[in-house]
């Protein structure tokens, strides 16, 4: 796991430079700070920042890198409230908006909304990447999803607050626009709807980048931004300043209680969990170094014990916890179902744990009505409104990822671990599942399936799940909202509750359970 | 109570007003206290919430800031001395202390003055009839011209007579005030007029004498001590001789490289000097002491002097209690035989003064304030507490640093250590420059003379030192755990006490958290690069230099100190952060860091003085030498300023025209104010 861990910080310092040496000398010679210096200047110094998937569009357009998917996301700390960040990396493509910057920008909102967080846009991009507008512009899903999202979001007071850094091109011009406060950094940031190169196209007037939307334009004349900055220090500065002018309180609708380190050191997690994931592990070892004093109040402790469940802290924060000791059977879900039922009725965020290969098959399971019993878990957890909270600590496979909350299931928050397998079967299951089918098929047709023939359809299969089933091409596609060192997953679990509490409880109410 | 009743008169003092302000009220008022005396202070507006006012039984208002309004205002005193029923007023030193008209007046009130009777004041305050009296009993005077003619051609005449270098002196002056040296005929007029000036404005009087200047002599006075009864003692001589325009500002007892035979002539001359005018109380006969030991009377000081605790420490009395035993009609506590000279005393004055610049005293508030702990060898003498203000109006000491010790080494060493210990940030102050001349090798031989202070200039004024990187990294650890600080304070005070969010940790997912802070060390810019540790340890690079940084605040006896180790060396350096800037006071030395002000910050602050000339401090315009349009180079004088009781001249900071002038003679003008607008001559590139 080590090794693992190792290789997800040198992945991770290479996706931190962004577009390269070239691209941050060009950038910071024109006197802007670099998309990470602006953040931790924004934020309340020296706090913490959780970041969002570092691995957007990691090998995702072939030769083409997009590190970080040309933006940066997460949540910190700006004059005491929590906040959602969404920065472009302009030293990556310009800042302009690949399909997968547009997915991240959109989940970026959809966090804000779901806990209730203000949004700080530190605006730097050319707006949408035009080789590949088809895949960016037209669908529901696409950029103009982002100016929906603002309006949204500002009518339900979540504010927005945009800071322009750099260019806000064309349908980027909407994100100041659309803010309830903007700023804007002079002979620096711009925003305007068509570039000079496009109005000598239509119309034959030249004009000057600034001239044409540059600070002074917008905050003396047309009105557009309400600040005037003198560099990126000063525009965060402002930026910091609006947020104090929110009148944002948070208010905490669970207990909390003095926070406590776990009696077992965290960086334990590495031998215990191992980067095999056919060995097997208890994983009330991993709960007892994540939660306050490693204490567990277990819960139906031996009944359906291949779901593990519990009542404990985290930096104060009253959670529920579901974890995987295996395959889930009838009385697991029912297990699992009730406990779900027990915490949204008294508020309790829940955290689930995944390592789960599925439900259990086989006549006697169908005949139990596993089906049904599956179903009321997934019902449970789909209805649940309290914060969810997944992490893959493990496989991730079939109905199994549904019952333990996986990205269909809306969790505020998703995390992977680097040694963790996310696919619909494990790899060598489906190449079995693929060889029977066509085994079958052939002896149908009277054709011979040899040992070799079965073996060299198999490895292909293997190997493309084991690719696919990768974290990195999970998070490459936002399936999840990154990938963390398991020796972190006490404090982002406690960033995430602190994140998910800014919401107001809504009450839960569950479908139909089927008996 | 004191209360005497042999002899013929009775005084009775259960009540002393101290007609005073700052270290030395507090201190009459600390012996009255512990003789069970009530005691009642005055006070002027600048005072309302001074030390003095709070430690006193009673404290009554006196007038507006301006001393001649307050301090200085005999009617006002005595009223108060009157309705508060006070049965004595004791004067401190300056003020009223040497007035005869108040002594007088006291009197006839039916008030103890605590003091020489007049006849003695008024004798000794007029230079030229204190020599010839000296001269009479015996006591070794130098050549002078005291006359009456005061024209310009005889003074200058006389200095012509007895030689140059001269001093001239105003008759009715002290403490250096209206005191001018001429070193050849063609000053000596330009001096004159300056001495006369000043003479006028600080005593009304201008009456000059001229006398012999000696070169390099040393400032030896001895304490003495008269009663009713016709006894007088000496409490051995002090060396004053360290002194910067003309004041001073460290003093010891017993003067260093002083025989015994040497300590017993002087005790005796002053002896004899203060039988001549029949002296009762405390008083200073003064005396200049060339290379061989031969000294002069100058004058006498009719009261109790600044420095007269080094006395207290090496005799083991208390002259204040002394004084007012005396005053009510009581003997000498001792007689010259029970007076004996034990170890050695020095006391230290802590001023708000920049001795880089020509010693200009300052004015201001005491943002913070720690002294070194007092003790039975440790004397604080002070008037002014953290948060207190240092008035403008007034004397700007801040305090007397008292050390005692077995001999002068030892006492020097002690003083060395609490001077460190002595730390003040809010104005500039001349501890560091007292750090560098108590620890010069020609100060602790015992070397000392007037001229010290200049004879060793370079010695005492050292290149400023560029804080080291260990002292940086200290600097930046403090900032970082006051941000931490403030982070706690609020999240514990949010509704969410305890979210990671409120911690300082710097935690970034994946990726280690580098912060690049730049510090402003004087003029130089400074990068530091911050790294957090997960182990809460801070990897800092100055430079090409890499250091490993751990550390915590801690609060001790309200001060904070900065537990820390950089690269495994452990230390604790107090800690002051005011304003963005970082004052790290340690045994070594003080370090001071700020933080740069944003550009975006610094246009709506900052003195607002671009190309002019600005008020060094709050004070009086005295003469405007320029009008609009005149052309200067830099260097010209711009104006005559009185502040803090000093001229000051206001030369152009460059070459221009001048546009406009902001103040008209008589006019005040706050600290930082600009005086004149100054147009550059040459067009001035953008920037």
């Amino acid at each position: 796991m080590k090794v693992l861990v190792d290789e997800l910080r040198s992945r991770t310092d290479k996706v931190k430079l962004g577009g390269g040496e070239k691209a941050r000398k060009l950038h910071t010679s024109r006197g802007k700070l670099l998309p990470r210096e602006r953040i931790d200047r924004l934020l309340d110094p020296g706090t913490p920042f959780l970041e969002f998937s570092q691995f957007a569009g990691y090998d995702l357009y072939g030769n083409e890198e997009v590190p970080a998917g040309g933006m940066i996301t997460g949540i910190g700390r700006v004059s005491g409230v929590e906040c959602v960040v969404v920065a472009n990396d302009a030293t990556v493509k310009g800042g302009t908006y690949y399909p997968i910057t547009v997915k991240k920008h959109l989940r970026a909102q959809e966090i804000a909304q779901q806990n209730h967080l203000p949004c700080i846009y530190l605006v730097d991009s050319g707006g949408a990447n035009l080789p590949r507008q088809a895949d960016v512009f037209p669908d529901r899903d696409h950029f103009g999803r982002i100016f929906y999202n603002q309006a949204r979001l500002s009518s339900e007071g979540i504010a927005q607050i945009a800071v322009v850094m750099g260019s806000c091109t064309a349908g980027g011009a909407y994100v100041p626009a659309m803010a309830d406060e903007s700023i804007i950094v002079r002979k620096q940031g711009t925003i305007f709807l068509g570039g000079p190169p496009l109005v000598k196209a239509a119309t034959g007037e030249e004009v000057s980048a600034e001239d044409l939307g540059g600070a002074d334009l917008h905050c003396k004349k047309s009105g557009v931004t309400d600040h005037y900055a003198l560099d990126d220090n000063h525009a965060l500065h402002l930026a910091r300043k609006t947020v104090r002018s929110l009148n944002y309180r948070k208010n905490i609708e669970v207990t909390v209680e003095p926070t406590e380190a776990p009696l077992y050191p965290t960086d334990e997690l590495y031998g215990i969990v191992g980067d095999n994931l056919k060995r097997n592990f208890d994983v009330r070892e991993v709960i007892a170094r994540i939660v306050d004093g490693s204490k567990f109040d277990e819960f139906k402790a031996f009944y359906g014990d291949t779901l593990v469940t519990g009542f404990s802290r985290i930096f104060g924060y009253p959670v529920g916890i579901i974890g995987n000791n295996g395959v889930l059977f009838s009385e697991s879900a029912k297990k699992g179902t009730h406990f779900i039922e027990l915490c949204c009725q008294r508020n309790i965020p829940l955290i689930f744990l995944q390592n789960i290969t599925g439900f259990m098959v086989g006549r006697e399971y169908e005949a139990g009505g596993i089906a049904k019993d599956g179903a009321k878990m997934v019902t449970a957890v789909a209805c649940a409104n309290v914060p969810k909270i997944t992490v893959i600590i493990g496989g991730s496979y079939g109905a199994g990822n549904y019952g333990m909350c996986g990205r269909a299931y809306s969790p505020r928050f998703l995390y992977m671990w680097p040694n963790s397998r996310i696919s619909v079967m494990g790899g060598e299951q489906a190449a079995t599942v693929l060889a029977t089918i066509s085994k079958d098929q052939r002896a149908r047709e009277g054709k011979e399936f040899t040992a070799e023939q079965e073996a060299a359809m198999k490895e292909p299969i293997v190997r493309r799940f084991e690719e696919e089933g990768s974290p990195y091409y999970s998070s490459a596609r936002l399936w999840d909202d990154g990938i963390i060192d398991p020796a972190d997953t006490r404090l982002v679990l406690g960033l995430s509750l602190s994140a998910a509490l800014n919401a107001p409880t809504k009450r839960t109410h569950f479908g139909v359970f089927r008996m | 109570g004191v209360r005497l009743v042999s002899g013929a008169e009775v005084g009775r003092i259960e009540k002393v007003l101290i007609a005073n302000r700052g270290e030395i009220a507090c201190r009459v008022m600390r012996t009255a206290k512990k003789m069970g005396v009530r005691s009642v202070a005055v006070y002027s507006d600048a005072d309302r919430h001074s030390m003095h006012v709070a430690m006193a039984d009673e404290a009554y208002h006196i007038g507006p800031p301006p001393s001649q309004q307050s301090y200085l205002s005999m009617e006002k005193v005595l009223e108060v001395a009157k309705r508060s029923g006070s049965h004595a007023v004791h004067p401190g030193y300056g003020f009223l202390s040497e007035n005869t008209e108040f002594a007088e007046a006291c009197k006839q009130e039916g008030i103890i003055f605590i003091g020489p009777p007049s006849s003695a004041i008024r004798d000794m305050g007029i230079k030229s009839t204190s020599k010839h009296i000296m001269s009479a009993a015996g006591v070794p005077i130098i050549g002078g011209y005291h006359g009456e003619d005061q024209s310009n051609e005889r003074l200058q005449a006389e200095a012509a007579r007895i030689g140059y270098p001269v001093m001239i002196k105003a008759v009715r002056g002290g403490g250096g005030k209206g005191m001018r040296i001429a070193r050849s005929d063609s000053d000596f007029l330009e001096q004159l007029e300056s001495a006369r000036r000043e003479a006028r404005k600080s005593f009304n009087d201008d009456v000059m004498l001229v006398e012999k200047f000696v070169e390099d002599p040393r400032h030896v006075e001895v304490q003495v001590f008269g009663d009713m009864h016709g006894n007088a003692v000496y409490l051995f001589e002090r060396d004053c001789s360290v002194q910067r325009r003309h004041q001073k500002i460290i003093e010891e007892a017993p003067g260093p490289g002083i025989s015994t035979d040497v300590r017993r002539k002087l005790g005796e001359a002053a002896i004899r000097a203060a039988k001549a005018v029949n002296y009762v109380g405390a008083g200073t006969v003064e005396f200049i002491m060339d290379a061989q030991h031969n000294f002069y009377f100058m004058e006498m000081n009719t009261r109790l002097q600044v420095e007269h605790p080094v006395s207290e420490m090496i005799t083991g009395t208390d002259l204040v209690e002394w004084q007012l035993r005396v005053a009510a009609g009581e003997r000498l506590p001792l007689l010259q035989d029970d007076i004996t000279l034990r170890g050695h005393s020095f006391e230290a004055r802590i001023y708000a003064e920049d001795p880089n610049n020509d010693f200009l005293p300052g004015a201001g508030p005491l943002l913070h304030l720690s002294t070194p702990a007092a003790d039975q060898n440790t004397r604080i003498e002070t008037g002014v507490r953290e948060g207190d203000e240092v008035s403008a109006h007034y004397d700007p000491m801040i305090a007397k640093l008292v050390v005692w010790g077995e001999d002068r080494s030892a006492a020097l060493k002690k003083l060395r250590y609490c001077l460190r210990q002595y730390n003040i940030v809010g104005l500039n102050t001349n501890i560091d420059f007292l750090l560098s001349l108590s620890g010069h090798p020609e100060f602790e031989a015992g070397r000392v003379s007037t001229s010290f202070i200049p004879q060793n200039y370079s010695d005492l004024f050292p290149a400023p030192r560029a804080p080291s990187g260990e002292a940086i990294c200290q600097a930046a650890l403090g900032l970082v755990l006051q941000e931490r600080k403030h982070t706690e304070e609020f999240t514990q005070a949010s509704a969410d006490p305890f979210s990671p969010f409120g911690s300082s940790s710097g935690w970034r997912n994946n990726v280690q958290f580098n912060r690049n802070m730049t510090l402003q060390l004087g003029d130089e810019k400074v990068d530091v690069v911050i790294t957090y540790n997960p182990d809460g340890s801070y990897r800092m690079q100055v430079g090409e230099e890499v250091y490993h940084v751990t550390g915590a605040m801690e609060v001790e006896g309200g001060a904070s100190f900065l537990h820390c180790s950089v690269n495994g060396v452990k230390s604790r350096p107090k800690l002051v952060i005011l304003d963005d800037t970082v004052h790290l006071f340690s045994m070594e030395g003080s370090t001071e860091v700020s933080v740069p002000v944003p550009k975006y910050l610094a246009g709506v602050s900052g003195s607002g003085a671009q190309g002019g000339a600005v008020a060094p401090m709050t004070g009086t315009i005295e003469k405007v030498l320029v009008k609009a349009g005149d052309k200067v180079t830099a260097g010209d004088p711009l104006m005559v300023m009185i502040a803090m009781k000093m001229e000051h001249t206001i030369r152009a900071p460059k070459s221009g025209v001048i546009k406009k002038v902001f103040f008209n003679e008589g006019s005040q003008a706050n600290r930082h104010a600009a005086l004149v607008e100054l147009e550059e001559e040459e067009q001035e590139a953008e920037g």
